[in-house]
């Protein structure tokens, strides 16, 4: 259509201008009724069982905290992107939720790789963000570094090394103290998030009396782990303590199917999905791993009520990331309310203030003074994690003790304490 | 004992590779089309026995066999819906229908991939095992299941080859891939020909696909790597060669295991695609290939 059809189309123009102007009209009433709503864009991995719940929590956080009538009037709206599981689309989405979408805070993603990608937009275009589900400790090392332009990320899940020592702590009550293990070899994949894991492995095993006698990282595309589990097998170690989470189903299968006479121990993360058992055919029966929650287990008064939830509304149980992502979304308004601003700057000081009963245990962040600012305390009076156990079909709390509802027990190919 | 252990896993997985490759082969030979949808139909037979299992809790064999006759459909699918039209087309020109075809594929590869990751997730799954439990042969242990997938493999392989050189129906087939036009003047239906080849090429990839979920597991990542390792095991073996397929299956699945015990599992596949890259220089039609 050229100009001249265009201007020629009579009235046209004006209509346009008159629509428009009716437009705003309207939306200035529905403005005057209404306040505009706190956004919140959540970009996760919609194919991956640990991403897939992460949208689905954060709307039952949502709907919850509107239910009450929202963040002082105001409605929390969450917005959500499929990243399919991949670092640019994770980069353009977070582009297009500030730029086109207008959000106050994001959540994002499971994946170190993503979260460390999206970490420099989070400072460029001064945007909360905050991750239910990496672990990665160079996330929060970034922000010491440089905490002008970081100080916008969170990290609302534990970091590699703290995950590791967890592991240590209970590898010293279940395995040590209890089966007198005293050697162990590392497996874990070759990722961004396993290489703090490892080394704090390395350092804490031996602090509890575990000699690490082999350490091999696994590449996140093996199929066949037999020469693997043959490796391991030939330098008879009391146990694998295991760092993965992209391999899960294969290893474990493979680990069964062989009969694999030592057990493994340590972060299995596909193993917290209830699907687990399903997708292995049960052959996860005996693995030992590390969660922030696990079925039935009430972390806080809250744990249970948001999975059951969870459960009517989605047919399934949340991944580790989806309680996270519940408890992130209330953190974040909370830190609106308490700023009483949508200003980033403002939010980021609430967050750091955060005192949140949660349903992973009590959320408070690391100090700027500290090596990893923004991290998640962990301990006694704050998360303290669980060590659970697939058996027949149910995963079972071991530890910590106070917490446990089943004993630990081992498949008949096990043998331990043979060596 | 190394040794009985690199012999044994490779014995294994090469013949799920020979498998998986005769039927790619068949294809090509046949009607002079490269499927590279080919791992997306082995990863579908695997999550179809995986899926019916889970929902019916049915046993193992009614969970292979429905893996099976599902990538059967795929590939008649494939076949009717992406290929056919393509080779029918008045509007591509005939030279170009190859890369048409080739292109064709690999996108619905692609839209398969997707698809089994939005409704079963990406993660892996195992498909139940008909057989479980672990033989000891000189101190190895080896799956039981292991030993049932090489036996599976060959029977099947055995199976089509008598099909091909011992029935009619073989006969016609052979004659197909030799010369179209003479099976057409004897008056048999290339059509249906080609239908029942992609039939038999479905239940071949279904059975592969279905024993690697057994054996190893599979998920929607595993399309690209299947359909590459296909690719190169022909390419290696000679385009259109079954026999050549079948060496090349074995040398590329012996190099894969030697490779991942004696040096380490992360640079599995860096040795075969290296000797495919020589191949390719030295002998560009394939250790079996007409020139």
């Amino acid at each position: 259509m050229t100009l001249d059809t265009l201007l020629g189309t009579r009235g046209m123009l004006p209509r346009l201008a008159g629509g428009i102007a009716l437009c705003a009209l309207l939306s200035c009433s529905a403005q005057a009724q209404e306040k505009p709503p706190i956004k919140i864009g959540v970009i996760a991995e919609a194919q991956a069982v640990a991403g897939s719940s992460i949208p689905g929590a954060a709307q039952i956080a949502a709907d919850e905290i509107n239910a009450a009538g929202g963040v002082d009037g105001r409605k929390i709206e969450v917005i959500t992107y499929d990243n399919h599981s991949s670092a640019a689309d994770s980069v353009r989405a977070f582009q297009r939720a500030v730029s086109e979408d207008k959000v106050n805070a994001v959540i994002a993603s499971y994946i170190s790789e993503v979260v460390l990608a999206l970490e420099p937009w989070a400072g460029r275009l001064k945007t909360v963000l905050i991750t239910p589900g990496a672990a990665s400790d160079v996330i929060t090392a970034n922000i010491a570094k440089d905490y002008k332009n970081n100080k916008y990320t969170f990290h609302g899940y534990l970091t590699s090394t703290n995950i590791a020592r967890l592991v240590c702590q209970a590898a010293k009550d279940l395995l040590v103290d209890n089966l007198k293990f005293k050697t162990a070899v590392i497996m874990s994949e070759d990722a961004a998030w396993t290489t703090p894991l490892d080394a704090s492995y390395q350092a804490c095993l031996p602090e509890i009396g575990i000699k690490v006698l082999d350490h091999i990282r696994v590449s996140p595309d093996t199929t066949d782990f037999t020469p693997i589990f043959n490796k391991i097998e030939g330098q008879k170690p009391d146990v694998i303590i295991t760092g993965i989470s992209h391999v899960g189903t294969q290893p474990t299968v493979q680990w069964k199917n062989k009969q694999v006479p030592i057990p493994m121990f340590g972060v299995s993360s596909q193993a917290t999905n209830s699907t687990f058992w399903k997708d292995t055919n049960g052959a996860t029966d005996g693995v030992i791993f590390q969660a922030v929650s696990g079925p039935g287990v009430a972390v806080t008064p809250k744990t249970l009520p948001f999975v059951e939830a969870f459960q009517k509304r989605f047919g399934n149980i949340p991944s580790y990331a989806g309680y996270t992502s519940y408890d992130d979304v209330y953190m974040i308004a909370d830190a609106i309310k308490r700023a009483g601003s949508t200003d980033s700057d403002k939010i980021v000081e609430a967050m750091e203030n955060t005192d949140y009963v949660g349903t992973i245990g009590r959320v408070q962040f690391l100090g700027k003074d500290t090596p990893n600012p923004h991290a998640l305390k962990i301990g006694q009076g704050a998360i303290t994690g669980l060590m659970l156990q697939w058996q027949d079909g149910k995963q079972l709390n071991l530890w910590p003790s106070g917490e446990a509802n089943g004993k630990m027990k081992f498949p008949s190919y096990i043998k331990v304490g043979s060596k | 004992m190394l040794g009985l252990q690199i012999i044994v896993d490779g014995f294994a997985i090469s013949a799920l590779y020979a498998l998986g490759a005769t039927g790619f082969t068949l294809i090509f030979g046949v009607s002079g089309v490269l499927n590279l949808s080919h791992g997306a139909i082995m990863v579908s037979a695997a999550v179809g026995a995986w899926a019916l299992h889970d929902l019916l809790a049915q046993n193992a064999y009614i969970g292979a066999t429905f893996g099976v006759v599902l990538a059967m459909i795929v590939s008649l699918v494939t076949y009717g819906v992406i290929v056919r039209p393509i080779q029918v087309s008045r509007s591509i020109r005939e030279e170009e229908k190859e890369i048409f075809i080739l292109t064709a594929t690999l996108l619905w590869g692609i839209i398969l991939q997707e698809v089994i990751a939005y409704l079963f997730t990406n993660n892996a799954k195992s498909v139940v095992p008909i057989v479980d439990g672990v033989v000891s042969v000189l101190g190895v242990r080896i799956p039981a299941n292991e030993i049932f997938t090489a036996i599976i493999c060959w029977l099947v392989i055995g199976l089509l080859w008598l099909l091909v050189n011992r029935t009619p129906a073989g006969k016609a087939v052979l004659a197909a891939s030799m010369n179209p036009k003479g099976v057409t003047l004897l008056g048999i239906e290339l059509n249906w020909i080609y239908i029942a080849v992609w039939a038999i090429y479905g239940a071949l990839a279904g059975i592969a696909g279905v024993l690697l979920g057994m054996f190893l597991g599979v998920s929607s990542y595993s399309v690209g790597p299947l359909t590459a390792s296909a690719f190169s095991i022909v390419v290696l073996g000679g385009l259109g060669s079954v026999t050549g397929s079948l060496i090349a299956a074995y040398v590329v699945g012996y190099i894969e295991t030697i490779t991942a015990y004696l040096i380490s599992p992360a640079y599995r596949f860096i040795p075969s695609l290296l000797l495919l890259v020589v191949v390719m220089y030295v002998r560009p039609y394939g250790l079996l290939g007409r020139r």
